[in-house]
């Protein structure tokens, strides 16, 4: 037993966390920051900070991921950590040459109480940030929220550079939040199709799932432009996806640009997409052109044709916020049972909205945000479910326990294809239902008995 | 399969140090020049290199923190101590199972390595300090799990705010009685890098652990072998060749480590060091205060293996012993020479680079070098002058800032324990034998002559290397990886070997040969091109003709 120590009787916990379903703020800015075209994103604390966060998110999409950090010592955490900060600038621009630094903080430099805005201005009184490059930041603390709240700070912080010129651009800004670059690339696929024109950002498709062809660039073709970012302050609306990743953003919009803005789920499974499609497709002022349709259908199709495997299935979740909102969503609508539902990121209405969409679910539902996968496990331990799904960490749990995993979620560290194939729009439902049903059935095909083991299902 | 016919890339290593430097502006370039170094492949004439300094803001490091060197590094191996990261979560999530540290439960089924225990601060404890939460987290990991024994490491925020992590450990420990508590000062900022907390950590086990279980372990010839983490089951192969050879390993410092074999490290009566630079001033205290000796060993390469198996036999000196270990590695090495015949054919005259760890750059050469592959750059990512240098320049290193405010532990004999396994007759007869206690002449001497060794390469002069000198291989970590891989040049990690290992011992060799094979004779790399990319000329001819 991987997992051995772990007891099935849960007891209260209120210092220690085990088997975290969350990480630090952080690395959800370093993420979000390799969505903006030519962007060295920058830690400014300790180099650990920024090797953890470059080597996980490298583990998870097997890309080069380049970010700088500010390198503290004693005497910075002491002494402010400005003179590292001022020093990166000047170095970052002349070796690196970026378009654009988007630094974040860390609990170190929040801790002695660095200030990244006033850090900027005194660069740029100091001439250090070449005329036409750019820097943003974003005030990431460690010990408040999660991974999810530190990306959310920093597409906020994308949207800080958005301008209004007076004349409006004709275009939908589309906030994707924490999703893979196949999903990003799907959204855009999705908005072209509806004939749309958006600013999706951030982007990291092109970025973190490029191509290997003998050539190394460190800013590769992808990403949303800088001039992009600007431009968005010139939409005529906002979509945001997902109210934890991409609700800041958006509101920012609308109070400083007047750009105006709806925050939607994360378009995962069927009923989630519709409500983006028909909300992009009021907002565009478009209509749906059948292949879209033909592909909810198809959706539509395979739920009907595979229902009997997925009826009252009992289902344990771990994630993040929006995704899991989306997911519970789209288990429920096939007729599926999300019994234990976990997320690491803190939040009372996370646990709101599960409750209100599993309401009708004929089992209890146990659902803990600023939960911990310990708990989960306990939970699993004593009412078992049909299917696993989350990240890498959970393959512990379901060896110990024997339960088939579907991998979703970040980290992916033991799997490949989240970032060449999505999991959002009706092609993603499609692809999750795959994975879904595969993971039934292959547990199904092991042990069944051989009288009833069948050809056909 | 890809030819072996060499590739003959021609470079002056004084002009690819002119290349490196050329684009910093000129403080940076100054302090980068100090440390890159035209080999010059004499010994006691090697030229200094600058190591062990800081890293200049904004250059992209391959460093990681203190905290990553103590509770990742160190302590992170250690199977049946609770280790609980004081802090906020993400420290604790990162060190979280990444490093491929293998570990076996064994008999007692103690075993929370697959576990990741975290304080989980928040901005409240931020505010008004830590100290009760972590004292009611201990108390909620005593409750779960009842282990012999609680780690706490501090996060940057702790040292920061002035949590007093040492009193509260304290105090646990007396409550419990029958669970030794103590805390690790490893704040991140520390240091310059990794080295620091290995320093922090060896402390603190040989402050509070180290001595602590005085019953007699069985076994004739009784070592410990400090520095070797079971990366990939390298330890488990070592183990194996140990057992066969009728040496008991009393502590690994720690890979597969228990929470016992470091109470019981001063009952071994030998200390052999892996990797000197995490671990050489662990074996000096465990020398000074229970007089064991030590000796250098190193068991990546097959023939390093039977080296230092030898050197451990000649120690004992029983010719019962030296000839068990001689049957051993006549046993082992037919298979081991076999397959290095076979690789050879397609490896032989091929070129490495190695930038990793603190010893790892070094000891690897030696596997390289049973490839027929030549080691053309090399450097530590944490290494101090003695591991370019030699142990000779210990005397000479300087104290800065950075290395002044981590802790040297001042060791004294131990009235009771003190016992010197040899005496100096003994010592010097083996001595005037021509053998090397406590000496290691580190990477320099070994490399060739113009070979570059760089110490803390960072990611644009790693791109640099590989595009003027173009080696067959380049070995660093996770971070480096795919940057070089997408230059078309194959990159294996050293720190945790992507997948597979051991690549220690003689098992490890073999299971290493035939990764590199695999790595630099790989059909892929001859793909980055598409046919119409290589040969773009139109040559159809129009449809309507």
């Amino acid at each position: 037993m991987l997992l051995r120590h772990t007891p099935k009787e849960i007891t209260e916990r209120s210092a220690l966390m085990i088997n975290p379903a969350k990480t630090c703020q952080p690395i959800g800015a370093m993420y979000a920051a390799l969505g903006i075209h030519g962007c060295l994103p920058h830690s400014h604390g300790s180099q650990g900070c920024c090797a953890y966060h470059r080597s996980a998110l490298t583990r998870h999409y097997k890309e080069p991921v380049s970010a700088a950090t500010s390198s503290f010592t004693e005497g910075s955490s002491v002494f402010g950590g400005q003179a590292n900060m001022l020093q990166a600038i000047e170095n970052i621009f002349a070796v690196y040459n970026p378009v654009i630094i988007a630094a974040h903080t860390t609990c170190l430099s929040e801790t002695i109480g660095d200030d990244l805005k006033q850090i900027r201005k005194k660069a740029i009184t100091e001439g250090k940030i070449p005329k036409g490059k750019y820097m943003i930041s974003a005030s990431t603390p460690s010990y408040v929220g999660s991974h999810v709240t530190g990306f959310s700070n920093m597409v906020k912080s994308m949207a800080g550079l958005a301008e209004s010129t007076g004349k409006k651009n004709g275009k939908v800004n589309v906030i994707p939040g924490w999703v893979e670059p196949s999903d990003m690339e799907e959204i855009k696929r999705l908005t072209n199709m509806l004939g749309v024109k958006t600013i999706l950002f951030p982007d990291t498709s092109g970025v973190l799932n490029g191509p290997l062809s003998g050539e190394y660039k460190m800013f590769p073709d992808g990403g949303t432009t800088v001039a992009e970012l600007i431009s968005t302050g010139d939409s005529i609306g906002t979509l945001a996806l997902g109210e934890w990743c991409s609700a800041a953003a958006a509101h920012e919009l609308d109070t400083k640009n007047k750009v105006p803005c709806q925050v939607l789920d994360m378009p995962f499974g069927l009923k989630a997409t519709d409500r983006f499609i028909d909300a992009l497709r009021i907002m565009g002022g478009v209509s749906v052109p059948d292949e879209l349709s033909m592909e909810r259908g198809q959706l539509v199709d395979m739920i009907s044709d595979m229902h009997q495997y997925l009826y009252h299935k009992k289902v344990a979740l771990v994630g993040d916020p929006d995704q899991l909102i989306a997911m519970t969503e789209f288990l429920v609508s096939m007729d599926m049972c999300p019994v234990h539902i976990v997320t690491g990121t803190p939040g009372k209405e996370f646990e709101r909205r599960i409750k209100e969409i599993t309401e009708d679910m004929p089992f209890e539902v146990n659902v803990k945000a600023k939960g911990d996968m310990f708990l989960l496990h306990q939970w699993i331990k004593n009412e078992p479910v049909d299917l696993i799904m989350g990240n890498t960490y959970c393959k512990y749990i379901a060896r110990d326990e024997d339960i088939p995993l579907v991998r979703w979620g970040f980290p992916i560290l033991d799997r490949q294809g989240h970032q060449y194939f999505p999991t959002v729009g009706y092609k993603g439902a499609l692809r999750l239902l795959e994975k879904i049903l595969g993971a039934l059935q292959d547990r199904k095909d092991r042990d069944d008995p051989e009288t009833t083991f069948e050809l056909v299902l | 399969m890809a030819t072996t016919k060499k590739k003959m890339v021609q470079w002056d290593p004084a002009h690819v140090k002119a290349e490196l430097l050329a684009k910093y502006p000129t403080k940076v370039a100054r302090k980068r020049s100090k440390q890159i170094m035209i080999n010059e492949a004499l010994e006691n004439e090697t030229p200094e290199i600058t190591a062990n300094v800081r890293t200049t803001p904004g250059i992209i490091t391959m460093r990681g923190c203190t905290y990553a060197g103590c509770k990742g590094v160190i302590m992170g191996p250690t199977r049946d101590i609770v280790n609980i990261v004081h802090g906020p979560i993400g420290c604790s999530f990162y060190a979280w199972l990444t490093r491929r540290n293998q570990t076996d439960a064994g008999t007692d089924g103690e075993n929370y390595m697959n576990y990741c225990f975290s304080t989980d601060m928040q901005d409240s404890d931020i505010i008004f300090g830590g100290e009760k939460k972590l004292a009611q987290a201990i108390q909620e990991a005593y409750d779960l799990f009842h282990p012999r024994s609680i780690a706490v490491f501090a996060t940057c925020p702790v040292g920061l705010i002035g949590d007093d992590i040492h009193t509260v450990t304290k105090k646990m420990k007396e409550k419990f009685g029958d669970c030794n508590v103590y805390a690790f000062s490893c704040e991140g900022y520390k240091g310059v890098s990794q080295s620091a907390g290995h320093h922090i950590a060896n402390n603190q086990v040989f402050r509070h652990i180290v001595g602590e279980n005085d019953e007699e372990k069985p076994g004739k010839y009784k070592i410990n072998l400090l520095g070797e983490y079971n990366i990939g089951g390298d330890g488990f192969e070592i183990d194996r060749i140990f057992k066969k050879c009728g040496i008991t390993n009393i502590a690994t410092f720690s890979g597969n480590s228990t929470y016992d074999q470091f109470a019981s490290a001063h009952k071994a009566d030998l200390n052999a060091v892996m990797c000197h630079r995490s671990i050489n001033y662990v074996a000096d205290m465990l020398e000074t205060k229970y007089g064991i000796p030590w000796i250098k060993v190193n068991f990546i390469g097959a023939d390093a293996t039977a080296k230092s198996l030898r050197k451990i036999a000649q120690y004992f000196g029983d010719q019962e012993f030296i000839d068990q270990v001689e049957a051993v590695i006549a046993e082992e090495m037919p298979k081991v020479l076999e397959a290095r015949a076979d690789v050879r054919t397609r490896t032989e005259g091929k070129t490495a680079m190695m930038f990793v760890g603190g010893s790892r750059a070094h000891h690897y050469k030696e596997l390289f070098n049973e490839m027929g592959m030549k080691v053309i750059s090399a450097g530590y990512e944490f290494g101090h002058r003695d591991d370019y240098e030699g142990r000779q320049v210990i005397p000479d290193l300087k104290v800065d800032a950075d290395s002044r405010n981590i802790e040297e532990l001042v060791v004294e004999q131990d009235e009771k324990r003190f016992n010197p396994r040899k005496s100096a007759q003994e010592i010097k007869a083996l001595e005037d034998a021509g053998y090397e206690f406590k000496k290691y002449d580190g990477m320099a001497p070994d490399m060739d002559k113009d070979t570059l060794i760089i110490d803390d390469l960072n990611q644009y002069e790693a791109e640099k290397m590989v595009e003027l000198m173009k080696p067959d291989i380049f070995c660093a970590g996770i971070k480096e990886k795919y940057s070089i891989q997408k230059l078309g040049v194959p990159m294996k990690q050293l720190h945790s070997y992507d997948s597979g290992g051991p690549y220690a011992g003689f098992e490890g060799a073999i299971n290493f040969y035939h990764e590199i094979d695999r790595l630099v004779n790989s059909k892929v790399w001859s793909y980055m091109k598409a046919p119409w990319q290589n040969n773009p000329q139109l040559s159809a001819s129009y449809g309507c003709e």
